[in-house]
């Protein structure tokens, strides 16, 4: 027995059990076990005889192939079709279009290697350690009936801590999250300003400006904040020290943070639409969109366009780099109130003062998708990460599921308060909903609005000092440049191609250029050989045949567009010649 | 009513001690990225000019020559060990890493013409002006000995280069005639001529080991088979060749650095024209030398600069030059594919990174991770004008960019007044002429 623990372990080899026990084992090992080797596909024929041999891969190919043999491996993973079209970087080269062969080659390599990246990150979907929240109702009943307090009661005591309720004295609030969703800024229309870490409920700051407070904002990080007070925009510290004031930007009623661009964007009474580049410290864009008071601002967080509604129905968008909207889009009939355009870009709800609601497809600007009738003017709307859509009416708020794609009949939660909304919030990666009313801030618990899996390069709630301080050093470095807001954020990794309207436009512009003037600078000739007469006349030579030749490539163009537009001639017919000759 | 709220345990988030690193979590969801070909972009601008940031080629000389440095020659088993040979006859050897001489002697009267290592580098050859050949030991002489060659050979002619067979014990030299050599012998064991005033440059091709190449006065290239009584072929160019080097990987293709400003990669199948130009000096080219790698070599010029070509790229990648550097008399690609070497008329001789931004010393994981990725990005958006604008500039002393400008103006005139005379000819008259074909006179047999 020593004797057979002392024989080299094989592994690999499942029959090595059975075939130990025999005591000669050499040639048993090679019939019995795993071992044996596979004789029939050793070429017996000799080389060339290409003939048989395409017959037998064609009989080869018939045969049906052999079952798993081991039913416990299933093979490799195959990554199903949703997923990978969730991480799609869309179609790659027609390699048929590609002219040269060692560029052909090169793409084939390119777009192989974007498809394995594009399956290795769907496949690492697999690690994602935390699920989605949900709240699913027995036979019988909705989740609309469920209160906050069934809902706090039912869950864990951290969660249960996620939903609290401050009274606060200072007049209608607004609030705002990081980006992270750890910290959260309150401000008081009567000059409250309190910063704090939600989680854990502690107090960063709390300062009262002495002012009129119209909005806040948080800036890249949670140590900086923006405050829009009376007549300007004050920047603050997460311990309340005033950082700047800014001045030019002048009676702001919403600002909105653009964190990749590290953009203050705000919109002002007075009609003017302002990017502040926090980094720099420089206006990077101030416009006055002569559409009267802005009060409804928000971002595009898939393209950083900023989406402005207006008293006549129409939202528009704007970039720093144009003086005129990028678009425009007449989406109610009477003004709106509310916008909010959901993280991944995909759809904007608008929600307009004759009580309509609408979902727009914002990449296409089309729609809409959806068309609600609420029972009272929606004052604001908030879409959460996994795309559910917060509406707050006078002082109630309605939580909808799945209202982008299909008509939501009803909501998914409902909450009353005592005093009308301010203004709502989802906060990022959690299932809470921050609601800010007359007298105070509500977190309200919405099970399945928040995105689970965070990424900590990006966002991350659990940051440390020093992950602050690292990652705010990588995302000024690179700071997306505000000449790349556009309404297509790809465009920059698309091929410059120009279009064929500009094309057109181009040769148009031709016709209607003048001939450019030449200078003619005669040459120095010998004493007796020039003269002015004969330089003049030279110079005159040169200018006609400069025009001549302008005239003639012009002519040209002409033509060229003239055969165009003629119609292919038919072939002449024999009884063509009878028809009535066409006056020359 | 069953109900789930996202409820994160901080201790599966949070490190346990200080010491630890920060725990990471990704989630590759394209919604949770965005921008990400603005950023990328960004990405890649700032790598682009990070490498201009870091671009410090130079990294130090050495200095001990009484005259200008007129040959170097590699150790073909030894990094750190080079052998420079001088204008007045002196023979140095030098450590590199702490960059000292550590032995020099003076080893002929006059010019040191060349330099050769045998090769597996115990001894080494020089031939200066006084027609003599002189091996050494590649070992310093013991405490009290006298410098002394272990042999002496006088040869009947000039001698002008020196190329050693890369792994026989046989030389080869250029002067009047080509002479192969074996070492043990006095005399050579074969001469080769074809009937020319003098030869010189002579190469072996370290492939094909038994294939010479030489470069005559009389404007032309002559490629001989050390087997064979008789050259084998000769092509002849508008301008003089100065240098010549076999490309170490593939043993078909050579290089040469032409008197006219340009260097030609030939293919020795098809002599009849150069299957590249390789243009961007502004004065002749006087040597050139190729990276063990064969996909890049560096060549010196007139013009007091250092240029780096890819071999398949008809223009530099990039250019070395200092105030104090004056005409390069040669130019090295160290073989470990790290450094160049450079000897030049002012007596220095100066050590180059081969790629200017590379950090030099071993790399973490990461930072070689980091390299790869900005790499990568850069060639991705290497055409966006920013970046291409920043990547391809560099700067040049005011006498290139002169030079230029009027190398510029002068191409141009040329071109015009071809066409010109096209213009006013009879159709096919004046026929369009490839700029490959401009350049070889003849190739003979």
């Amino acid at each position: 027995m020593d004797k057979e623990k002392m024989k080299p372990q094989r592994y690999f080899s499942k029959s090595f059990q059975e075939v130990s026990g025999s005591p000669k084992s050499e040639e048993k090992i090679v019939t019995q076990g795993n071992l044996t080797y596979d004789v029939s596909n050793i070429k017996k024929k000799p080389w060339g005889r290409r003939l048989e041999d395409r017959k037998f891969n064609k009989v080869k190919k018939k045969l049906p192939q052999k079952s798993n043999p081991n039913p416990k491996f299933r093979g490799k993973f195959k990554v199903p079709k949703e997923l990978l079209e969730k991480y799609s970087k869309g179609d790659g080269v027609n390699l048929k279009s590609v002219k040269t062969s060692i560029h052909q080659k090169k793409f084939e390599k390119k777009e192989k290697n974007i498809k394995f990246a594009v399956e290795q990150s769907a496949k690492a979907e697999v690690l994602l350690v935390e699920d989605s929240g949900y709240l699913e109702a027995d036979a019988g009943e909705t989740t609309t009936q469920f209160t906050q307090k069934q809902i706090v009661n039912s869950v864990d005591l951290a969660a249960a801590s996620k939903h609290f309720d401050l009274k606060l004295d200072f007049g209608p609030y607004r609030a705002k999250y990081t980006r992270n969703g750890r910290h959260l800024l309150l401000g008081g229309k009567m000059g409250h300003v309190a910063a704090f870490d939600w989680m854990t409920k502690k107090l960063h700051c709390e300062i009262n400006v002495m002012e009129s407070v119209h909005d806040v904002c948080w800036l890249h990080i949670e140590t900086m904040l923006a405050v829009a007070q009376k007549d300007w925009v004050y920047i603050y510290d997460n311990q309340g020290i005033e950082l700047h004031c800014v001045k030019r930007l002048n009676k702001v009623s919403r600002m909105e943070f653009l964190p990749y661009h590290f953009l203050l964007g705000s919109c002002s009474d007075e009609g003017y639409l302002s990017w502040l580049d926090i980094s720099i410290g420089q206006i990077a864009g101030q416009y006055n969109t002569n559409l009267g008071r802005l009060s409804v601002l928000t971002q595009n967080p898939w393209n950083a366009t900023l989406c402005v509604g207006h008293a006549k129905g129409v939202v528009s968008f704007w970039s720093p780099n144009s003086r005129d909207p990028l678009a425009k889009m007449l989406c109610h009939k009477a003004p709106v109130i509310a916008a909010h355009v959901d993280p991944t870009g995909l759809y904007m709800a608008t929600s307009a003062s004759n009580r309509e609601l609408k979902i727009w497809d914002v990449r296409k600007l089309e729609g809409p998708v959806q068309e609600y009738k609420l029972v009272q003017p929606a004052n604001n709307v908030a879409f959460s990460q996994k795309q559910m859509m917060a509406v707050g009416m006078g002082n109630v708020v309605e939580i909808y599921r799945d209202c982008c794609t299909t008509a939501a009949k009803r909501a998914y939660l409902r909450h009353r308060f005592v005093t009308p909304i301010g203004n709502l919030s989802f906060c990022p990666f959690e299932d809470v909903l921050g609601v800010t009313t007359a007298r105070g801030f509500t977190s309200l618990l919405v099970p399945g609005a928040g995105e689970p899996n965070f990424d900590s390069l990006e966002a991350n709630p659990f940051q440390a000092k020093s992950q602050r301080r690292e990652a705010e050093v990588k995302s000024l470095l690179e700071k997306i440049q505000p000449e790349l807001i556009t309404l297509d954020p790809t465009t920059i990794a698309d091929v410059d191609l120009p279009t064929l309207r500009d094309k057109v436009d181009a040769k148009l512009k031709l016709l209607y250029l003048k001939p450019p003037k030449v200078n003619y600078e005669p040459r120095k000739k010998a004493k007796g050989r020039g003269g002015s007469v004969k330089i003049a006349r030279n110079k005159k030579i040169v200018q006609e045949e400069a025009k001549k030749e302008f005239v003639r490539n012009k002519r040209e163009i002409t033509r060229e567009e003239e055969q165009e537009q003629e119609k292919p001639k038919k072939p002449p017919h024999v009884l063509d010649r009878f028809l009535p000759k066409k006056k020359t | 009513m069953k109900v789930k709220v996202i409820s994160r345990n901080p201790d599966e988030y949070l490190r346990e001690t200080k010491l630890d690193i920060h725990k990471t979590q990704r989630n590759y969801d394209p919604a949770l990225h965005p921008f990400e070909a603005a950023r990328e972009y960004t990405r890649a601008l700032n790598a682009v000019k990070l490498e201009k940031v870091f671009a410090k080629p130079f990294i130090g000389n050495l200095d001990g020559h009484r005259d200008g440095v007129s040959c170097i020659s590699k150790h073909p088993k030894r990094l750190t060990v080079l052998t420079s040979g001088a204008f007045d006859g002196e023979v140095r050897i030098w450590d590199i890493p702490q960059r000292i001489c550590i032995r020099n002697f003076v080893a002929h009267d006059g010019i040191i013409r060349g330099i050769v290592y045998n090769p597996n580098g115990d001894h080494f050859i020089t031939i200066g002006d006084d027609k003599t050949i002189k091996t050494w030991k590649s070992l310093a002489p013991q405490f009290g000995e006298e410098e002394e060659p272990v042999n002496t050979v006088l040869s009947k002619t000039v001698l002008t280069s020196l190329a050693h067979h890369r792994t026989k014990p046989i030389f080869a030299t250029a002067g009047e005639i080509c002479q192969i050599w074996e070492e043990s012998r006095n005399e050579p064991i074969r001469k080769i001529e074809w009937g020319v005033d003098s030869l010189h440059d002579i190469e072996f091709n370290p492939v094909e080991t038994n294939i010479l190449a030489s470069c005559v006065s009389d404007r032309s290239i002559i490629l001989y088979d050390m087997r064979d009584k008789n050259p084998l072929r000769k092509v002849i160019m508008k301008l003089r060749t100065n240098k010549l080097a076999w490309n170490p990987m593939e043993p078909f293709i050579f290089t040469c650095a032409n008197e006219d400003y340009n260097l030609y990669t030939f293919d020795t199948r098809n002599l009849k024209q150069p299957a590249n130009i390789h243009m961007d000096h502004v004065s002749a080219v006087t040597f050139i030398d190729y990276a063990p790698t064969g996909r890049e070599f560096v060549s010196g010029s007139y013009d007091k600069s250092i240029r780096i070509f890819e071999s398949g790229k008809g223009h530099s990648r990039e250019v070395y030059h200092t105030k104090r550097m004056q005409r390069l008399t040669c130019v090295h690609w160290s073989l470990d594919n790290k450094y160049i070497i450079s000897g030049s008329d002012e007596m220095n001789i100066r050590i180059w990174k081969a790629r200017a931004s590379e950090k030099l010393g071993p790399l973490k994981p990461r930072e070689k991770a980091a390299l790869r990725y900005s790499e990568a990005l850069k060639e991705k958006y290497a055409s966006h004008p920013k970046i291409k604008r920043i990547s391809r500039h560099r700067h040049v002393p005011r006498h290139v960019y002169n030079a230029q400008n009027e190398l510029r103006t002068i191409k141009e005139k040329e071109k015009r007044k071809e066409a010109n005379r096209r213009a006013h000819s009879k159709p096919g008259e004046v026929p369009y002429l490839p700029e490959r074909k401009k350049h070889v006179l003849q190739e003979q047999q």
